[in-house]
């Protein structure tokens, strides 16, 4: 249930954040978004086994699954490196981040 | 046929475009590394129709790892088709870079490579997250080449277009990550009718289905589309409009099929989303006024049509469907790189800044004839039989409706290709004064090449730029006229997609 809020919590930030109208927030929902996923991720293979995903180190029955660690980790990169060329894309060019004066 | 060779298809792009990145070399090494992969996977394309066109399915897991960990490759004539297309696309579309000096940029090769990679292995893959991460592959380069296409242009295209996609691709995570979560596996192979029988699953496909027809531009998602693809270089247009959005039909077909195995329930969510689109999509056309806006906003109408196929989910349909895409993808690409032609020469796409091409550029003016007649769906052209079998397919099935709006459609097409025939084709030269003032292109090629010519030299669209045009003009009047080989393809993909046993056997038996 905890990871259920979490998830909840985080993309209705992301969803929020991406609403405004400056790049940055929208990067910065992006993260949130990110986040929210990947233990959305987590919590598909189980949260309840929270061993070593290795068997030779532990028991079967502990083992954590390795599949949505992997996903993440896969997840994690490329979320990693787009949200870098979208803050390139923040910095560059013209100014259409300003907020309206009011 | 050995199916172990399956991953060369994606690995020698790669390794391609590593050597183009790392390599300094003359122009024309770099122009035979840039083409020779995908010339590769064109013939690979070959080999595989004909090692499928029974029926059979090749699968392998790399580095022959058990089931469910190995990445696996799985190819039957669906696929085969897809990548034969791609290939073909890709070379074109990179042989008219190279002949407007387009390559020219450092790493335009290496994207362009890495892209197809991407979209090979998209199509080629048997798994849900391997699907993710392939059109993360495909996405990535598209990023950058969409920035370098042109500095403060296509910021605003660029920013759009990377913010929707990922978005997308985050949605397309989130719906993986539920389907491991009920299902318990991604691996297509088991889950094969897994959403028919659990709705638990159906949901979370649900989820997946959303992001794919975000990425192929179904109303009504489809607005990122027509703000970003006008705002890059011809070529990159022309490979974008062939390859990203056809990736996510491919994958719609695949996985509806597999998935849900055909559920009704489901379908008249389809059929109206694609009716819709077809309409809102060349209604857009009408406003607009450069030629590779019309034609963006023409896709959007088409992608409609295509995947009507899928929401009728008929043999028929489904075979329609499938020759309508393999048509679509070469006739889009052919319109994008003809009308590219013409940019590249003139300095333009702007309706009313052109005009009295057809004097001039003959060779030219029949190959964007051609292709836009294919288009609408005149005979001879491959065009007239994929909206013969699609329209007699919706027959068919009943949906009278669904018909008429598809011939409604398709004729107000026309209409709109009349108005890009009449404008830059037939309609009269523009005064000096028009040409002189055009808009200084931002998104010119970076090797100057493309420079607007002086008001006193009438510029002339070279035959090496027109040449991969001319190429697919030529392919879509082949397929038109000898329909009845892609037909039987198609119809051979059709009954892959019906009855999943010979998927099912390929990729558990190892």
């Amino acid at each position: 249930m905890t990871l259920a809020i979490t998830i909840g919590a985080l993309v209705a930030g992301a969803v929020f954040l991406m609403l405004q109208r400056g790049m940055v927030r929208i990067v910065l929902g992006f993260v949130l978004l990110g986040h929210g996923v990947n233990l959305l991720l987590m919590s598909a293979g189980g949260t309840s086994r929270r061993d070593q995903p290795l068997l030779s180190f532990g028991s079967p029955e502990n083992a954590a699954d390795p599949l949505p660690q992997a996903f993440v980790l896969t997840a994690i990169v490329i979320a990693f490196s787009i949200t870098i060329y979208m803050l390139t894309l923040a910095a560059t060019g013209s100014d259409d981040d300003t907020e309206d004066a009011s | 046929m050995n199916a172990a060779l399956l991953p060369l298809v994606v690995m020698v792009p790669l390794i391609s475009a590593a050597l183009l990145a790392a390599v300094p070399g003359p122009r024309w090494l770099r122009g035979v590394l840039l083409l020779a992969p995908n010339l590769g996977a064109l013939a690979a394309g070959v080999l595989l129709i004909q090692a499928t066109a029974d029926g059979s399915v090749y699968a392998h897991g790399i580095a022959l790892w058990q089931d469910g960990i190995a990445i696996p490759f799985v190819v039957d004539v669906f696929s085969a088709l897809m990548v034969t297309t791609t290939a073909l696309l890709t070379v074109t579309c990179s042989a008219f870079a190279i002949a407007t000096g387009e390559d020219r940029a450092r790493f335009f090769g290496s994207l362009v490579l890495v892209l197809s990679a991407g979209v090979y292995g998209a199509l080629l893959t048997g798994d849900l997250f391997n699907l993710f991460v392939f059109i993360e592959v495909m996405l990535l380069p598209s990023y950058g080449l969409l920035a370098m296409a042109g500095a403060l242009r296509s910021l605003r295209g660029g920013r759009i277009y990377v913010t929707v996609n990922l978005l997308t691709s985050t949605i397309f995570l989130a719906g993986v990550a539920l389907v491991y979560g009920v299902a318990g596996t991604v691996h297509l192979g088991e889950l094969i009718g897994a959403a028919r029988e659990s709705p638990l699953v159906a949901a979370a496909m649900a989820v997946v289905l959303l992001a794919l027809s975000i990425k192929a531009a179904v109303v009504p998602v489809h607005g990122w589309l027509a703000r970003t693809y006008p705002a890059t270089s011809p070529a990159v247009t022309a490979l974008f409009s062939g390859l990203h959005t056809k990736v996510a039909i491919y994958a719609i077909y695949r996985l509806y099929a597999l998935l849900f195995e055909g559920d009704a329930t489901y379908l008249w969510i389809g059929l109206v989303a694609f009716t819709v689109t077809m309409a809102i999509g060349v209604l857009g056309a009408v406003g607009e006024n450069t030629t590779r806006s019309i034609l963006v906003f023409h896709m959007i109408s088409q992608i409609g049509y295509i995947l009507l196929g899928v929401a009728l989910f008929t043999p028929l349909g489904l075979m329609a469907g499938i020759f309508y895409l393999i048509h679509h993808m070469i006739v889009k690409a052919s319109l994008f790189l003809s009308t590219g032609a013409i940019e590249n020469a003139y300095g333009t796409s702007r309706l009313d800044r052109l005009g009295g091409i057809a004097r001039r550029e003959p060779i030219l003016a029949l190959v964007f004839m051609g292709a836009a007649l294919s288009l609408a769906g005149l005979p001879p052209f491959s065009g007239f039989v994929a909206k013969l079998t699609l329209v007699s397919a919706t027959f068919e099935a009943g949906q009278w409706i669904v018909a008429a709006v598809a011939v409604a459609v398709s004729l107000i097409t026309l209409m709109s290709m009349l108005k890009i025939w009449g404008g830059p084709f037939w309609g009269t030269e523009p005064d000096s004064d028009g040409r002189s003032d055009r808009e200084v292109r931002s998104g010119s090629a970076p090797g100057g090449v493309s420079a607007p010519a002086r008001p006193t030299v009438q510029p002339k669209v070279r035959p090496a730029v027109l040449f991969p045009a001319l190429v697919l003009t030529t392919a879509t009047l082949c397929i038109g006229l000898g329909a009845e080989v892609l037909l039987d393809l198609s119809a051979q993909a059709a009954s892959g997609l019906l009855d999943p046993a010979a998927y099912l056997e390929a990729v558990t038996n190892r």
